[in-house]
């Protein structure tokens, strides 16, 4: 019997050849070529960066008759969701250290703990879309309005897939159907709600402190 | 040591858990603080410079630690890395083209 079937038959995970799990091979290629989309949606709000003919503009600035202009971005405010993702990622692994050592409590607590906070970045999200709006600030209004809602929308369309996702593992854990055997389920949705935070990282500093 | 071995090897413990969140928020508290008097005075170069060391700090912190990359298979490490490193090269081949050599695209 070869090795990778050694593997196969006894744990019920599905190594390759190399002893990987396959699952975990393929959430770091999902992640890999999330890179890349990323990449091209951040690349794509720095080339047009600064290059809006009208307002609302991001950042202070000064009109073509000299009078100086207010931003629209609310540091304070992006800078708690930027800091409640933060917290998020700590949840998370904690949510996996405790489902490896079979705390079934704690796994379910930090789970939730991870949805909810989650769920709390998506609220302030909201929040900013809407002000944004009333403020004059659409997808049609300037080249910074569309690069910045097709960015941060599909970044917070990542975060709703991520908390959907977590707040059924909550349920599973809660159900006692995520043994330490199945931790790696929830370790594939940690790499993926890291990666969220990590693509959040960059934004943050690109878009929101970089005047 | 085999694959699989180095696949499942040592993870950080809570307490490391703990130390990294606590570094990754003193972080993100100066990054924030840069954007307001007198930090932001520093010229905008060296603040767009420490701005991206900064994020680049935390977010390599995150990948390595939270996502155990730092312990887990260098195949993985390839599988990530690879595309970052294209994504990199895209990003700066875009930004060098349209904002440093004046095409015009938005007329």
């Amino acid at each position: 019997m070869s090795d990778n079937s050694i593997h196969s038959s006894s744990a019920g995970h599905h190594y390759t050849s190399l002893g990987l799990d396959n699952r975990k091979l393929l959430w770091w290629t999902v992640i890999g070529s999330e890179c890349m989309l990323f990449g091209s949606l951040i690349a794509t709000y720095m080339v047009y960066k600064g290059k809006s003919l009208v307002g609302p503009f991001p950042h202070a600035t000064t009109d073509a008759a000299g009078n100086v202009v207010k931003g629209i971005l609310d540091i304070p405010l992006t800078s708690a969701s930027t800091f409640v993702l933060l917290m998020s990622s700590l949840a998370m692994v904690l949510a996996l250290a405790a489902v490896q050592r079979g705390d079934k409590k704690q796994s379910v607590l930090w789970l939730f703990g991870t949805a909810f906070l989650g769920a709390i970045f998506l609220g302030f999200q909201a929040y900013e879309f809407t002000h944004f709006y009333h403020s004059g600030l659409t997808l049609q209004t300037n080249l910074f309005g569309a690069t910045f809602f097709v960015l941060t929308g599909f970044h917070g369309a990542h975060v709703t897939v991520g908390v959907i996702w977590l707040t059924t593992l909550g349920i599973l854990a809660q159900r006692g159907k995520i043994p330490p055997e199945k931790a790696l389920n929830v370790e594939t949705a940690g790499l993926y709600w890291h990666f969220v935070d990590v693509v959040w990282i960059v934004i943050f500093t690109l878009i929101y402190l970089i005047p | 040591m085999s694959a699989h071995n180095e696949t499942h090897g040592e993870h950080a413990s809570v307490k490391d858990y703990l130390i990294v969140a606590a570094i990754l928020t003193v972080i993100t508290i100066v990054e924030v603080a840069t954007y307001y008097e007198p930090l932001n005075q520093i010229p905008h170069f060296w603040l767009m410079v420490t701005l991206i060391v900064l994020s680049a700090a935390k977010f390599f912190i995150v990948v390595g630690y939270f996502m155990h990359l730092k312990y887990d298979h260098r195949i993985f490490r390839r599988l990530f890395l690879g595309p970052l490193a294209a994504m990199g090269g895209l990003f700066l081949a875009l930004v060098l083209l349209f904002a440093y050599h004046g095409v015009k695209y938005y007329q």
